[in-house]
């Protein structure tokens, strides 16, 4: 039964009702409801039980302060923790429950922690848990499963989530009054305006308001403000959307809910949007959070904002309680009460810390029939699961105290207002400081530190019309200030109210020590009381930082919005400084939680770096061949035939390629074209050959260095012109070369006149390798390929079939062979052209394995197998290469001492004593295992396989003093523990003299 | 200092926790000590208490520009581990688990050093050759490490993503047993507590402006508070150790960057283990409160500001989901920045310097917080004996004028 609603108003459809569940139990409640509304219709008072006390809470607030009705929604894979039912629209269907109580809510077991809190003060688990020492993971574990709040789904999400970069004049953040009328303003203006808000609709505080405004009651106001909006092409409204971070140079995060009202799950649509926003100015009109006050048992449940009182009663037509009393410091807490009394509530009693003075609220209040009481705090609460009565005591502002004497009030509802904390939390993260204001009592903005500006009652400003004002001034400027013409706005008239200074009062303290009453909450989600920051502060833990961090204030999922400001405040008591002494810690983006989903975006499966496949991938797919993952391409890893196993595979393809003809696809190459005037004397310093001593139509070899020495990178290069070079890298390394090479050109050596250009999706490379190689392909070109025309190590342009191609001779097998290079488009259909005219010769595509073996055997290194960062030319028998003429980078490194040194680990080859063990890859080698101590380690196993040609295992591994010890034996240590005999040999095994890749 | 223990509690409780002392006796500074610690940071605390504790040196202080345990020790991702792939790094981080195995009883405080494990996983072939070295490095050098395949993985982490037909399909992981995650937090203070109870002062609020020498020995550092006497400085300050050692007139090889964190909203326990992926950049344990506890990749560019670029964060989360597809709708609560300090050889610099006197302990990159106990152990007998212990001898700075690096981008090479 929704027996707290209300006959008329709110923004709700009568008609339309909606049945949810919460905790299993059906309830009903209305299109447009909130699920905290439906709850606090059908009076549900239990709605959480606390962090740490497991004490029964209700509902305190109306908006992402909320720090107690926190649910688990949805089951499966579509649930969803730490919701606020303050944020959640109801939806038919909407299944919610509560994450902590066991067995239940009314009666939760843990309960005792209450009971025996002065055990479990702030930072007690410090202290304890200690011993026996081993006895840790036991008391762990029953922490952790005490600790937590949601369950995380045990299913991938099914839901899809998007991102949108957007760049605007203007984001206003925040579409209360301030925000929608400098929305308005700025809109019209002709300025590229974004403006957001994280509720379902625009308004902000005038949707629980009655206000006249321009002659207009306030929900027409917001309407005719959001029709203009609505109209002007150049303004972007984006409801329900929070914008949850601020960053540099003005980019913003803004989490857009498309269908969390609609249903738990909405097949085909996107569930949530991260926007990206650079805005070139950004208003920051976010509002206010009421601030709790501070007395024994103050979280009872049936305690409630003031402001949430007015929302509940005004925006869902729900009325939280009968008999209520509401506490409060300040003035604008009366409208709640005389919300409430108007609304049908049988009595309401005001009991005000501060005294009578004459105040149109005070007026309006007395007129309506609302009770007052002045010089008084509530000193007590009476009522565990839900109120009962309350306490009340006289208060004495002259030693900040309440008298002991307290009288007796019963009521349903507590109502209470500590006045308002600015929501400071995007200019914090922007970079700008806040200041303690001492006639607001609250953190306003400081100076922005970005291209920002606060206005209305973020900014601290409380008054309506004020609010206005700001926003229009401040849409003006900024729009002046961007070259639109401001135009003009007539600030509508609003009711102007007297208002009395809010006294500040951070805590209700008795005459008896504080320390002895019942427990004074100031950060609900966190349990963390008055007792604890004076703990805190006893034990030494005075910063702000370390108050925070010991009593975990502020840590909650609300981080802080309700009870920061009182934290600090009772910090600065007890060490008896001024607030603004004491400072804010930093507030960090999220705002308010978003989903890890929302901000991966599209970027999962397979879109996660989205996987590169080269042009003539469906060949290789065809052929079923199984794929390795290098870098972000997949690459055929061999083709196996008839249900061959991976060794009978490459043994044939190995075959293959030295007696008779391979094919193997090395598009994945990284590619670089280098040209420019300077070209030659940016890769004189890049490489450590004498890249000047090329002829044009040259291949090397080259090797690019670190600034420490050791091999970076490697790869063919070829001299296409004068100032003209082509560039190959390895797959993993192509995107860092590139980006290092520009950083040297861009900061180091801008004077250079080079361009760089990558071609590595533009060209795919096939490999024509094998002794039958160039009869192949000579039967394809026109060109030339005898050793007399074409010898090794040379490039030309050629033509297969009508298609432009580069021909490189060179060889990563030891094999005469040919890369050609092609443009992609035609990549696959050349591949089967080569495939064809291979045909006779038994042609054999394959893949990186082969790959691998053929240039094992070679002992051609592959950097980042057989180096590794602390690799040398010199230690990888590379030295042929280093030019002693010229500088280049990592050249000085290699004169230091350590570069000298001649027990340097040094590439070798190895082979199985017993001629039949493949060695493992990565296995250690040493001479024995020491009995105690670490066993010395002489080097590594870089590359191991199986040679089908010669017919046993070969190994490439990096040993100290390797080359001294041609012939020495060595054990090769696994993971596993086996150790395999091992003699070191040449890292060379086919073909010592390099013949055939020279052939003539 | 009256001990913590289950039984003090409840005597506590008994006169309503008002005989609590204050853990650390917040100091003023004197005149004079016989070696101050330049950074209230774990590292810069635990060097403080070995230095009481295991060279009787109790003339000591600590001077921290803002609250002890702010800096690093406040923002990383707790995870404590040894096995790395060099002698000289393994060495060092086994050092420092070995004093995390028995720190809570060491310094009564409990920093609940929680030993479940962690797995580092290899995505490609090329991943695995380096595991399949490290840890066959790191058994021969006494270190537990195993290699586990992708059942294994699948049978201890349920919930984690093993199909071969994810983008990065996991083939394997590196598994340390003894390694896991300590309360980042507790470190620093229950360092501070130790220290203090050994008599070192502990001084906040206190910044150092300059660094005196007299020829080339250290005579004192100029701070907000005033000039302090001292013949041994010990520099221990994370990502500003270079403007530090500039005032000595030192050039360090060093680079700041950002790093960043996050955090989910406290869950029921999900993950019972740590999760790292170099390969995919993205690193997850859960706190004990609840928490998921994310660490992303280093951002590329230099800097000293604690605010990295939000496209990090991106794609860590993009890894995340790769790893835990489940994990989708779970949601980010904190996000936070960090800057660290990285040496060209992504190895710590624990050494002495060429002005007497002044020691240097910076350059722990991405991975300092786990080498807190051993840092502080190893640069203590640095700093009493006025040379290096055989541990923290090879992190010379001298290193980088001989070439003499100790590597450890073996673990993340290139992939061809």
């Amino acid at each position: 039964m929704q027996t707290n609603r209300l006959n008329q108003g709110g923004f709700i459809d009568r008609h339309k009702t909606l049945r949810f569940t919460f905790n299993g139990q059906s309830y009903f409640g209305y299109q447009g409801d909130t699920l905290a509304s439906a709850l606090v219709a059908n009076d549900i008072k239990i709605v959480g039980r606390s962090f740490k006390y497991h004490r029964p809470r209700g509902i305190i607030g109306s908006g992402a302060e909320e720090p107690n009705a926190i649910f688990q929604i949805g089951s499966g894979a579509t649930t969803e923790a730490g919701m606020r039912a303050t944020q959640i629209e109801l939806y038919d269907g909407l299944v919610a429950k509560s994450e902590k109580g066991w067995p239940s809510l009314s009666f939760d077991i843990a309960i005792i922690n209450d009971w025996f809190s002065k055990l479990f003060g702030a930072g007690f688990y410090y202290k304890t848990f200690m011993y026996p020492a081993k006895f840790w993971k036991i008391y762990e574990y029953f922490l952790r499963r005490m600790a937590g709040l949601g369950r995380a789904p045990k299913q991938p999400d099914p839901d899809h989530y998007s991102h949108q970069n957007i760049h605007c004049d203007i984001l206003i953040v925040g579409a209360g009054p301030a925000g929608l009328i400098a929305g308005v303003s700025a809109g019209k203006s002709g300025a590229k305006v974004i403006i957001a808000d994280d509720q379902a609709m625009f308004g902000g505080s005038l949707l629980a308001s009655k206000e006249i405004i321009g002659g207009q009651s306030s929900e027409e106001w917001i309407a005719s403000q959001v029709e203009i909006l609505k109209t002007l092409p150049n303004v972007t409204c984006l409801p329900r959307s929070t914008v949850f971070g601020y960053y540099d140079y003005n980019f913003l995060t803004i989490n857009e809910r498309c269908t969390n009202h609609l249903s738990e799950f909405t097949a085909g649509k996107i569930r949530q949007k991260l926007w990206r926003v650079r805005a070139k100015r950004v208003v920051l009109a976010q509002g206010a959070f009421e601030r709790p006050l501070v007395f024994p048992n103050n979280d009872r449940p049936g305690i409630m904002l003031a402001s949430a009182v007015s929302n509940y009663i005004h925006r869902y037509g729900v009325i939280p309680g009968k008999n209520a009393v509401l506490f409060t410091n300040n003035d604008s807490a009366y409208q709640a009460a005389i919300d409430i009394k108007t609304a049908g509530a049988q009595s309401v009693l005001i009991v005000d810390s501060r005294s009578e003075q004459p105040s149109d609220m005070v007026d309006a209040a007395k007129k309506c029939g609302v009770e007052l009481q002045f010089d008084a705090v509530i000193r007590n609460v009476i009522g565990n699961k839900s109120i009962k009565a309350v306490q009340i005591s006289a208060y004495d502002a002259s030693d900040n105290t309440c008298k002991d004497k307290a009288e007796k009030r019963d009521c349903d509802l507590l109502i209470y207002s500590g006045g308002w904390s600015p929501a400071v939390h995007l200019h914090s993260q922007s970079g700008g400081k806040n200041k303690w204001d001492n006639e607001r009592h609250c953190f306003v903005p400081g100076k922005p530190s970005q291209a920002s500006s606060s206005i209305g009652s973020c900014n601290g400003t409380w008054i309506l019309e004020d609010c206005l004002k700001e926003g229009i001034t401040c849409a003006q400027e900024m729009v002046t200030n961007l070259g639109f013409k401001a135009v003009d706005m007539k600030l509508p008239s609003s009711k102007k109210t007297k208002i009395n200074p809010m006294m500040p009062l951070w805590q209700v303290i008795a005459k008896d020590s504080s320390e002895n009453l019942p427990k004074q909450f100031v950060d609900y989600q966190n349990d963390t009381t008055v007792s604890d920051i004076y703990l805190a502060v006893r034990e030494g833990y005075t910063g702000i930082e370390h108050v925070k961090r010991y009593t975990a204030l502020g840590f909650g999922t609300d981080q802080g919005k309700l009870g920061n400001i009182n934290g600090m405040a009772i910090l600065g008591q007890a060490l008896k400084k001024p607030i603004e002494q004491i400072g804010t810690t930093t507030f960090r983006p999220a705002y308010t939680p978003v989903t890890f989903g929302v901000v991966a975006g599209e970027d999962i499966d397979e879109m996660f770096e989205p996987t590169r496949k080269t042009a003539i991938h469906d060949f290789h797919a065809d052929r079923k061949a199984p794929f390795e993952i290098v870098g972000q391409w997949l690459r055929p890893w061999y083709f196996p035939e008839d249900n061959e196993d991976m060794l009978s595979a490459v043994s044939r393809e190995c075959i293959a390629a030295r007696s008779s003809l391979g094919i193997m696809d090395a598009s994945t190459l990284g590619k670089i074209d280098v040209c420019g005037k300077d070209a030659v004397s940016f890769l004189e310093k890049i490489y450590t050959h004498d890249v000047a001593k090329m002829a044009i139509g040259q291949c090397a070899y080259g090797i690019m260095l670190g600034e420490d020495g050791m091999i970076k990178d490697d790869g063919v290069m070829a001299r296409l012109g004068e100032n003209h070079f082509y560039l190959t890298t390895t797959t993993g390394g192509a995107a860092n070369v590139m980006s290092w090479l520009e950083q040297w050109l861009q900061t180091e050596w801008p004077h250079l006149d080079v361009y760089m250009t990558s071609l590595t999706d533009h060209l795919s490379t096939i490999a024509l390798v094998g002794p039958n190689s160039r009869r192949v392909l000579q039967t394809l070109v026109n060109t030339d390929l005898s050793a007399e025309f074409f010898p090794f190590m040379r490039t030309c342009k050629s033509e297969i079939a009508g298609i432009a191609i580069d021909l490189y001779r060179v060889s990563f097998s030891g094999e005469l062979a040919f890369e050609v290079n092609v443009n992609s488009n035609f990549a696959l259909h050349l591949w089967n052209l080569l495939m064809k005219a291979g045909k006779d010769f038994g042609i054999t595509p394959y893949g990186t394995e082969t790959m691998h073996v053929l240039r094992a055997e070679k002992g051609f290194i592959i950097v980042g197998q057989d180096t590794d960062g602390s690799v040398n030319p010199l230690d990888a028998g590379l030295g042929w290469l280093i030019s002693k003429e010229k500088d280049f980078l990592g050249k000085r490194s290699l004169e230091r001492a350590d570069s000298l040194r001649k027990d340097r680990k040094q590439l070798v080859g190895l082979l199985s004593v017993d001629n039949k063990s493949v060695i493992p890859e990565g296995a250690q080698l040493i001479e024995k295992k020491a009995t105690s101590g670490p066993t010395p380690m002489y080097g590594h196993v870089s590359s191991s396989y199986y040679s089908p040609i010669l017919g046993h295992p070969i190994a490439l591994a990096l040993v100290q003093s390797g080359r001294n010890r041609y012939g020495e034996k060595l054990l090769a240590v696994s993971s596993d523990a086996k150790a395999i005999e091992v003699s070191i040999t040449k890292p060379i095994f086919y073909d010592l003299k390099g013949e055939q890749q020279r052939v003539e | 200092m009256k001990k913590y223990s289950a039984f003090s509690l409840f005597k506590n409780a008994l006169t309503n926790n008002k005989n609590w002392q204050a853990s650390w006796r917040d100091a003023s500074p004197k005149s004079k000590y016989d070696a101050i610690i330049v950074g209230g940071g774990g590292h810069g605390l635990a060097t403080a208490y070995y230095l009481a504790k295991n060279h009787g040196m109790k003339n000591i202080a600590v001077v921290e520009k803002g609250w002890i345990g702010g800096g690093n020790t406040a923002r990383n991702t707790t995870i404590v581990r040894s096995n790395y792939l060099c002698k000289e790094s393994s060495l060092l981080y086994e050092k420092s688990l070995k004093l995390w195995e028995g720190l809570s009883q060491d310094i009564n405080f409990n920093v609940m050093f929680s030993q479940r494990g962690v797995y580092n996983l290899g995505h490609t072939l090329q991943d695995m050759r380096d595991i399949e070295r490290r840890v066959s490095a790191n058994q021969l050098n006494g270190i537990d490490a195993e290699v586990v395949n992708a059942q294994q993985i699948k049978e201890a982490i349920p919930l984690i993503n093993t199909s071969a037909t994810a983008r990065y399909p996991i083939l394997g992981a590196s598994l340390q047993r003894r390694a896991g995650v300590a309360r980042h937090d507790a470190i620093a203070w229950g360092y501070a507590r130790a220290a203090s109870e050994l008599g070192v002062d502990i001084i906040q609020q206190c910044e150092v402006t300059g660094i005196r020498k007299n020829g080339s020995q250290v005579t004192g550092i100029e701070t907000t508070r005033g000039y302090i006497e001292s013949k041994k400085v010990g520099v221990v300050v994370a990502g500003h150790a270079s403007v530090l050692a500039d005032m000595a007139g030192i050039r360090l090889p060093l680079e700041s960057h950002p790093l960043q964190a996050y955090v989910s909203e406290p869950l029921k326990p999900v993950l019972d283990t740590v999760i790292m992926s170099n390969a995919v950049h993205g690193y997850v344990s859960q706190s004990d409160k609840g928490e998921l506890v994310i660490g992303a990749g280093i951002d590329s560019y230099i800097g000293y500001g604690q605010r990295g670029s939000f496209h990090t964060i991106e794609h860590c989360m993009q890894a995340i989901i790769a790893l835990f597809p489940n994990f989708s709708r779970v949601r980010m609560l904190r996000q936070w920045g960090g800057i660290v300090d990285v040496s060209p050889d992504a190895c710590p610099i624990l050494s002495k310097t060429p002005v007497e006197g002044l020691y240097l302990n910076c350059g722990w990159g991405t991975g300092g917080f786990k080498a807190t106990p051993g840092s502080g152990w190893t640069f203590a007998h640095t700093i009493a004996n006025n040379q290096p212990h055989e541990l923290n001898a090879p992190f010379s700075l001298d290193r980088f004028s001989t070439g003499a690096l100790i590597d450890e981008h073996g673990a993340a090479a290139v992939a061809h």
